[in-house]
Order: C-alpha cells, then sequence, then structure tokens
C-alpha cells in the first residue's frame, strides 16, 4: 500500500515532461516570428561565430551565438521546428493511416488477406529503411513533400504489424462472436466493437513516430535532400556545424540537443500514454 | 409436446483440413418453446459447437457438411447472411462462457446493452434504456444506474455475467444458448448465477439449450437432456429417466464420475477403457453406415 502511488507519480512525470516540450515546439513553431530575435536568414561577417551569450567574447542579443556566416543560432533552431513538426504530424498520419487500415483488415479477416498484407510486409522490411528513403527522395527531388512522401512510405510497416497483431487477439475474444450474434455486420464490428480496443496501442505508435519522422527528417537535412533553400532544419544545422565543430561547438550541440530532447519527448510521451491506458485496456 | 422452436437436423460438422474427422456427427436435438435442454458431454465432446452452429459463429476451420438447422421452421442454411443475422438476432441470444471477454472493454454497459435493443427490436432511446435498466433490476443488480455508467473492468465476473444474462433476455429472444455460463466463475457465484438462470428462464418462458459439462447442473434445471461423446449424441431423454435408469454404458460412466455432495463415501470412477472401446466402434459403425450411404446416393445419381 505505500509503494504504488511514487510509481505512478514517476509514470506521470514522463507522461507530462514529454508533453509540456511538444508543447513548446509547438508553441515555438506557431510564433516563430515573433519569438526569435534575429532574422534566420540574415548573414553578417562581422559577426561570425559568436560564442553563447554566457561565455566570453559574446555580443548581446545573440543568446545561443551565431554560425559560420553570422547567423542567429536561436531564430534558426527556433524556424526550424516548423519543418520537423509538418514532417512529424503529416508522415505519420498517413503511415498511421494506411498501415492501421492494413493491419486491421489483415488481423480481423486473418486468411489470405492476411497472407497477402503480411508477405507485403515482410518484403518492405527487407529494405534498409535509411537507404531507401534517400534512394525515394533522391528520385522525387529534395523537398518537404517528398520527405514525407519516403517516411509515410517505408514507415507504414510499423502500425500494420501492431495493429494486426492486436486485431488477431481482439477478435477471438467472445464480445466479437457475442456482436455477430445480436446480427452486426462485418464492418460495423470491425470499426465500432474491434477499432476502439486497438486504437490505444495505435496513439502510442502515432507518438513514437512521431519521433521517429522527425530523426529521418534531419538524417535527409544532414545528407542535404530535405528542403533546398537557406530555410533552417536542425538537420541541416547539425551538417553545418560539424565541420567546426572544434572552432565553434555550439553551432552543432544546440540543434542536435534540440533533436535529442524532441525524440525523448515524443518516445517518453508515447511510452507515458502506454502506461496510462495498460490498466484500463488489459 | 408442442412443435420445437429449435430444430436442429442431422447436423455434421468437421475441420476444413481434417480429413474424415467430424467434429458432430448427425446431431439432431429438438427444443420446444420454455423448454429447458441440458447438453453435456466431455471437453471436445463437440458441446459448443452445437451452440456456435446456430449461431453461425463456427471457427473459420469448421465446416458443416450435412444437416439443417431450424428456428421456428426456417433453415438457416438457406438464408443468405444478412437474412440469417437477421433471424438469429431477433430470435435467439448467447450467455457465453466466459463473461471477462464477451463484453467489449471500450464500451459502457448502457451502450451495449441499449444499440442492441435499438437495432433489433427498433426500441426508441428512451424505451431502450428503460428496458435495459429493468433488466438489470431484474437480474439483482443493486445499482443498476451505476452499473449503466460503468465500464466492464469495472466490474467482478459475477456482475459481468449478470449484465450478459440481462442482456441475452433482454431482447425477449424465443431460444437462449447458454454456453457452461457457470464454468468461467467462482465456485460460490456459479450457484447465484446458476438459479438466476432457471428463474429468468421461467419468468420469460425461453427456450434454452444448457451446455455444461456438469451433470449435476442438468439434474437442477433442464427437462430434457442430450449426452454427447466425439460429436455424436449416445442418448437422448428425459431427466428423470436420464437419472433414473441410464440407458448408454457411457451415461453411466459419467454419472460414475460426477462428485455427489449427498454421497460423499462414494469414490469416483474415471471412465473405463472398455466404454471408450466400446463407443469408438460405435461411433466408427455410424461413419461406416453413412459412408455407405453417401456412396449409395452417389451410385444413384450416377
Amino acid at each position: 500500500m505505500v509503494e504504488p502511488r511514487p510509481l505512478h507519480r514517476r509514470r506521470s512525470i514522463r507522461l507530462w515532461l514529454g508533453a509540456a516540450w511538444i508543447a513548446l515546439l509547438f508553441f515555438a513553431a506557431v510564433f516563430a516570428g515573433a519569438l526569435s530575435p534575429h532574422d534566420r536568414l540574415a548573414q553578417d561577417l562581422m559577426l561570425q561565430t559568436l560564442p553563447p551569450a554566457w561565455l566570453p567574447g559574446a555580443e548581446p542579443g545573440y543568446y545561443l551565438g551565431t554560425d559560420s556566416l553570422g547567423r542567429d543560432i536561436l531564430s534558426r533552431i527556433i524556424y526550424a521546428t516548423r519543418p520537423a513538426l509538418i514532417v512529424a504530424i503529416v508522415a505519420s498520419t498517413a503511415a498511421c493511416l494506411f498501415g492501421s487500415l492494413l493491419g486491421l483488415v489483415a488481423g480481423f479477416f486473418g486468411g489470405w488477406a492476411d497472407r497477402i498484407i503480411s508477405r507485403l510486409v515482410d518484403i518492405w522490411m527487407a529494405f534498409p529503411p535509411v537507404l531507401l528513403s534517400i534512394l525515394l527522395v533522391a528520385v522525387l527531388g529534395p523537398a518537404l513533400s517528398s520527405v514525407i512522401i519516403a517516411i509515410a512510405v517505408i514507415d507504414w510497416t510499423r502500425f500494420c504489424r501492431v495493429v494486426r497483431a492486436e486485431a488477431m487477439q481482439q477478435r477471438r475474444m467472445d464480445y466479437v462472436d457475442s456482436a455477430k450474434v445480436a446480427g452486426y455486420g462485418t464492418l460495423r464490428i470491425m470499426a465500432r466493437e474491434v477499432l476502439p480496443n486497438v486504437l490505444p496501442a495505435i496513439v502510442v505508435l502515432f507518438s513514437l513516430e512521431m519521433g521517429i519522422a522527425v530523426i529521418v527528417e534531419a538524417i535527409l537535412s544532414f545528407v542535404n535532400l530535405s528542403i533546398s533553400t537557406d530555410d533552417p532544419t536542425w538537420g541541416s544545422m547539425i551538417a553545418e556545424g560539424r565541420g567546426i565543430v572544434h572552432q565553434a561547438w555550439w553551432v552543432l550541440v544546440f540543434p542536435l540537443t534540440c533533436l535529442f530532447l524532441t525524440v525523448l519527448a515524443f518516445s517518453q510521451f508515447g511510452e507515458g500514454l502506454k502506461e496510462r491506458f495498460d490498466p484500463v485496456m488489459r | 409436446m408442442s412443435a420445437p422452436f429449435l430444430k436442429i437436423d442431422r447436423l455434421s460438422v468437421r475441420l476444413r483440413r481434417g480429413g474424415e474427422g467430424r467434429l458432430l456427427r448427425q446431431a439432431s436435438i429438438a427444443v420446444a418453446p420454455g423448454e429447458v435442454h441440458g447438453l453435456v458431454g466431455e471437453s471436445g465432446a463437440g458441446k459448443s459447437m452445437i451452440g456456435r452452429a446456430i449461431f453461425g459463429i463456427l471457427p473459420r476451420a469448421v465446416e458443416v457438411i450435412e444437416g439443417a438447422v431450424r428456428l421456428g421452421g426456417t433453415d438457416l442454411f438457406t438464408l443468405s447472411d444478412r437474412e440469417r443475422r437477421r433471424l438469429v438476432g431477433v430470435n435467439a441470444a448467447l450467455i457465453p462462457q466466459d463473461p471477462l471477454t464477451a463484453l467489449n472493454p471500450s464500451k459502457r454497459i448502457e451502450a451495449q446493452m441499449t444499440d442492441r435493443l435499438t437495432r433489433i427490436l427498433g426500441l426508441s432511446a428512451a424505451e431502450a434504456k428503460a428496458r435495459a435498466l429493468g433488466l438489470l433490476e431484474e437480474v439483482q443488480i443493486r445499482e443498476p444506474a451505476r452499473v449503466f455508467r460503468s465500464y466492464p473492468h469495472e466490474l467482478s465476473g459475477g456482475m459481468r455475467q449478470r449484465v450478459l444474462i440481462a442482456s441475452a433476455f433482454a431482447a425477449e429472444p424465443r431460444l437462449i444458448v447458454a454456453d457452461e455460463p457457470t464454468t468461467a466463475l467462482d465456485v460460490t457465484v456459479q450457484k447465484q448465477i446458476l438459479k438466476l438462470i432457471a428463474e429468468m428462464q421461467r419468468r420469460h418462458g425461453t427456450a434454452l439449450l444448457f451446455v455444461t459439462h456438469n451433470l449435476g447442473v442438468v439434474a437442477k434445471i433442464c427437462q430434457r437432456v442430450s449426452v454427447l461423446y466425439a460429436g455424436k449424441i449416445v442418448e437422448q431423454t428425459d431427466v428423470a429417466t436420464l437419472f433414473n435408469a441410464p440407458a448408454h454404458a457411457y451415461t453411466r460412466a459419467l454419472m460414475a464420475a460426477t462428485p455427489r455432495y449427498d454421497r460423499p463415501e462414494e469414490s469416483l470412477a474415471p471412465v473405463r477403457p472398455e466404454v471408450i472401446e466400446a463407443l469408438s466402434q460405435e461411433i466408427a459403425q455410424t461413419d461406416n453406415i453413412w459412408a455407405e450411404a453417401r456412396l449409395a446416393a452417389a451410385g444413384r445419381r450416377a
């Protein structure tokens, strides 16, 4: 009677910290214009590689320093939340809808439908994902939409596998038989009886997938295959900072920290959700 | 006896890929309106298959190879899927074996009980709610309004079984199949649930097909009984005859293997190998007769 309470609180902290960071990102993305102290694109060669504000030699107003072209790092990080979140939301939604639908069909109907879909997933998963995404974006041309398509095309299998397994488990429950006995049709049983019970798994996976999408976008930016303009992304900032890490570590470290925290926040948020759902659903 | 409401006629069922092995061998059962018919047998005898065949929820790997299931005179196998669902939905209901999985975990009890009533009987939402609440009271749930708002995981196993019983009777079906409704429950609750089902059956005058492996239960609530072994009905009679003068060796063996509170000094006897041997021969014989009949029929067609 003494132990469970703090345990429960720790789980909640993970959920709320994740949610707080994600909320902060959304806030930054929406109000990027008002929040950033400088123009994200303005170069000033007089202000090259200024250190962050608390180090000697810093210029007032440049809180996280500047990069090799004298651009303000804080402003660039704030603006870079936009492509990151757009990719996270749109790509995850697309992967989720497509993968969950196929997974639900495979798991609920079984038989040949399951066999075809499962083989498709097996074949898909045999491709190395990073290589495949680089290939896809190279073919589609570097743009944010290509990145989104690449992620959706590759990652639908995650949703498909999990939803299939859950649907298979639910299908064996007596309540599905009861619904049949009550005279409900297959579609209605799938959508109204089984789907709500699979939904928690989908929500958790969706959160994890947003983190993955952010990483993949960063990887593609790092190899210069994401958005092609000067607009900042965390991946391209990391790529720029890599070359001068010995002279100006902050150019690399700040966007990297941001990326790290974001991915961590999405995964912790997802895990927190999972724990929150678990005692109810199982 | 009046015309049976449920009439299962020489129903045979087999595994799709199981060769000649059969799960049901020309099983015939008739249940008159208001009658309680017990279906007993050991695990794997095919008891549940009969219930599942009525509702069209046989496992995918199983197929019906001959026979008919008639509900009020209509052969269910001749209907389209949609017609059959409707007819069965209105006229029959199931009390499932495992109350833990028979309610949808993500829906409140209210939705699970009233959806059926509005859909099947075309009641208005308010009528359905009133009827469902009334039934919850009838199954002796103390706070129906609270249970109505609950999710299944908030209720105990016994409560959930009561809810399922209320659900089954709610649409006033003419037939209810109870598939071992007390097996998954605590011993202390089993007796109450059994009593409740018997009372509800009497009050509503519903025909009841009671699937169980417990002869004691059969003695308490059934009028007629079928004893099933390996998918074959080896004895079918009224309950008094069954207990006073069991005709079949297997029935006698089954009784000897049932514990009795009134005679604790008697030791239990397992079903003897001779009985099993005799049974296998009997079943092989019917299978042969059947195969010959099919050959003959094929010959006539040719």
